[in-house]
């Protein structure tokens, strides 16, 4: 593509605001569309993992020191690394690079999970217990909604990560945002490279918005309508929850 | 439930038969337990922390499990039954409500009837109903237990462990979270609704007060799981059967054993009274020493002493009065009527407030000290 400059910015914004790049198979929109579907895929097998194991984790407290050494070791590894590790293992294709998508986003849905099940007032629960509620009917009527809010902060935390992430793919098949990356580093085109990441960083925060809105309506009403000065303490416990099983992954 | 109406009502509620918990082979938290609880009283657990009376509540409905021994609860051994039936065919109330605080008061209190199988707007047309029965106002049910303040959820809690309507209640320290003054509504109100309900209910304290005051039987607990006294308050209060019990009951222990005697045979004088539109008038005047001020209903507002009545014009500046004596209540009341007047005259009122007249705190002691040579001659054959 010919640009009016050599100026990064100006190069960057020919190649966003050029009718081309916005139609087509190859344009931006069909892109955004393969990347969600990725995204969606990985996120899919993730939760798939990630909630009954945190679920079960923090129901029952077994396997915490497990989970937690586990999540520290998965944390370290790099995603590109593995999707060529994965790539020489199994197959071509895509697959690789979902597997490594996933590793990815488990450690924060299983910690979210995990912390939103353990975070519900000890005290709720041996009450409900000692009313006669069975196990199952103590974590999805009491657990479930009272950590609800913890529990989507962990998956919002993979979304992101996985939605900046997903560029990979490319490097397996020419699928998803990351071909812009891949095509503007090899063919030199400069503004097709930083719009590609800003595309890239707007579909981020867009995401990370609406995870946002969904998370702020999973309160339960009767936590939202405490007394003023009533349960502050409760509340910033729950507040530090949310932050450390959103912080701590990213 | 058809078991409980067949069962002679002459067998004990809940049974322990030496009951053993140790946890993780350490000492024994409850050692060798055996005590029967009686149907439709209340019977009260009380000791210091670490003495195994909240496990042994929590081993009734398999919270916890005993390591030996058995638990019958209507002559049925507890570990046969499902835990989770088991505990829905009781009531629980925690020092904490443990009410869920994503559900609202009424659906809180529709818990068990839910669990049952009970229609929906059944179990809240229940629930609402019982509102009234713990005192609260209806329009509270529509509220979120994080609304309410700490003894209005206390009152949620025995709302909702009523619900399913179940034979018996375990109560765990129910009322040691709120403050004294609440404490003592709530303690009122249990033994309101005990009177219409007669449940059988069983009551962890660590407060020698409340286990007097609420129980029908009081359970001493002693350090390490031992169960060191088990008989009527008014029984431990009078004869706590070793040093431990007497350590634990206290140094007031002969003052609150008053609380069981009867003040019927006390001797009401007559007191002179003054009443209030006529205090500003100087030419009334007083002749005994101390003479009752009263309101025009006969209500008693404090003393006028005689030395300083023409000061005197105003209700205001008359000398305020000590505890009111209720016409029939414990020699305790009487006593303490007596004592805390300024004229050591205790001022006895009706059950509408109105005085009657006076107790003196010698005749008190007179009384007490004949019922204690009653109780002599009955327990140790010694009349003096």
């Amino acid at each position: 593509m010919d640009y009016s400059s050599n100026n990064l910015f100006v190069q960057m914004g020919e190649w966003l605001s050029d009718p081309v790049n916005w139609s087509g198979p190859r344009g931006i929109p069909m892109r955004i569309l393969e990347h969600l579907g990725y995204v969606g895929l990985t996120m899919l097998i993730a939760m798939a993992i990630a909630i009954p194991l945190g679920m079960f984790v923090g129901h029952t407290g077994r396997g915490r020191v497990l989970i937690v050494s586990g999540l520290g070791i998965l944390r370290a590894l790099p995603t590109l690394g593995m999707v060529f590790l994965f790539a020489l293992l199994f197959s071509r294709g895509v697959l690789p690079s979902v597997w490594a998508l996933v590793l990815l986003a488990v450690p924060p849905v299983l910690s979210g999970v995990y912390a939103g099940i353990s975070s519900v007032n000890r005290t709720v629960v041996d009450a409900a217990r000692s009313m006669g509620l069975t196990e199952w009917q103590i974590l999805l009527r009491v657990e479930v909604p009272n950590g609800l809010q913890v529990m989507i902060g962990g998956v919002r935390a993979g979304i992101l990560q996985v939605v900046a992430t997903a560029t990979v793919v490319a490097y397996a098949k020419a699928d998803g945002l990351g071909v812009f990356l891949v095509e503007g580093t090899q063919i030199n085109d400069n503004g097709r490279l930083f719009g590609g990441a800003v595309v890239i960083a707007v579909l981020a925060v867009a995401v990370d918005g609406l995870m946002a809105l969904i998370q702020k309506f999973a309160i339960p009403a009767g936590l939202r309508a405490t007394r003023p000065g009533a349960g502050s303490l409760k509340e910033s416990g729950r507040q530090e929850a949310v932050a450390s099983a959103q912080g701590g992954t990213t | 439930m058809t078991s409980l109406q067949q069962s002679p009502s002459g067998l004990p509620m809940i049974q322990f038969r030496r009951v053993t918990k140790t946890y993780d082979g350490g000492r024994p938290a409850v050692d060798e337990l055996t005590m029967d609880i009686d149907r439709g009283k209340i019977t009260v657990l009380v000791g210091p922390s670490g003495c195994g009376k909240t496990t042994s509540l929590r081993m009734i409905n398999r919270m916890v499990e005993p390591t030996s021994g058995t638990i019958l609860l209507d002559g049925q051994d507890v570990s046969r039954q499902k835990a989770a039936d088991l505990r829905r065919s009781m009531g629980y109330v925690m020092q904490s409500s443990g009410l869920m605080p994503h559900r609202s008061v009424i659906d809180n209190i529709a818990t068990v009837p839910r669990l049952n199988g009970v229609k929906k707007d059944e179990a809240r047309r229940r629930a609402q109903e019982l509102l009234d029965v713990v005192g609260l106002a209806p329009d509270l049910g529509r509220r979120y237990p994080g609304q309410l303040s700490g003894g209005q959820q206390q009152r949620v809690g025995v709302a909702r462990a009523l619900a399913a309507d179940p034979p018996v209640l375990l109560m765990d320290e129910p009322f040691s979270a709120v403050d004294p003054v609440v404490r003592a509504e709530l303690q009122e109100e249990l033994l309101r609704l005990q009177r219409d309900l007669a449940k059988t209910i069983v009551f962890v304290t660590h407060d020698i007060d409340e286990a007097t005051i609420l129980g029908d039987k009081v359970a001493v607990f002693a350090v390490g799981g031992r169960l060191a006294q088990f008989a009527a308050p008014e029984e431990i209060l009078r004869a706590p059967v070793d040093d431990f019990v007497a350590g634990f009951v206290g140094r007031d222990r002969g003052f609150r054993h008053l609380s069981f005697q009867e003040g019927n045979h006390i001797t009401i004088h007559p007191v002179e009274t003054i009443e209030e539109d006529r205090l500003a008038d100087p030419t009334v005047s007083v002749r005994s020493p101390w003479t009752l001020l009263v309101d025009a209903d006969g209500r008693p507002h404090g003393w006028v002493p005689q030395a300083t009545r023409g000061s005197i014009t105003k209700q205001a500046e008359a000398v305020p009065g000590g505890s009111l004596y209720t016409r029939g209540d414990t020699l305790r009341r009487a006593l303490d009527a007596a004592l805390s007047s300024p004229s050591g005259l205790g001022v006895t009122v009706d059950d509408e407030g109105r005085a009657l007249g006076v107790v003196r705190a010698a005749e008190v002691f007179d009384l007490i000290e004949s019922a204690r040579l009653d109780r002599g001659r009955a327990d140790h054959n010694t009349a003096v």
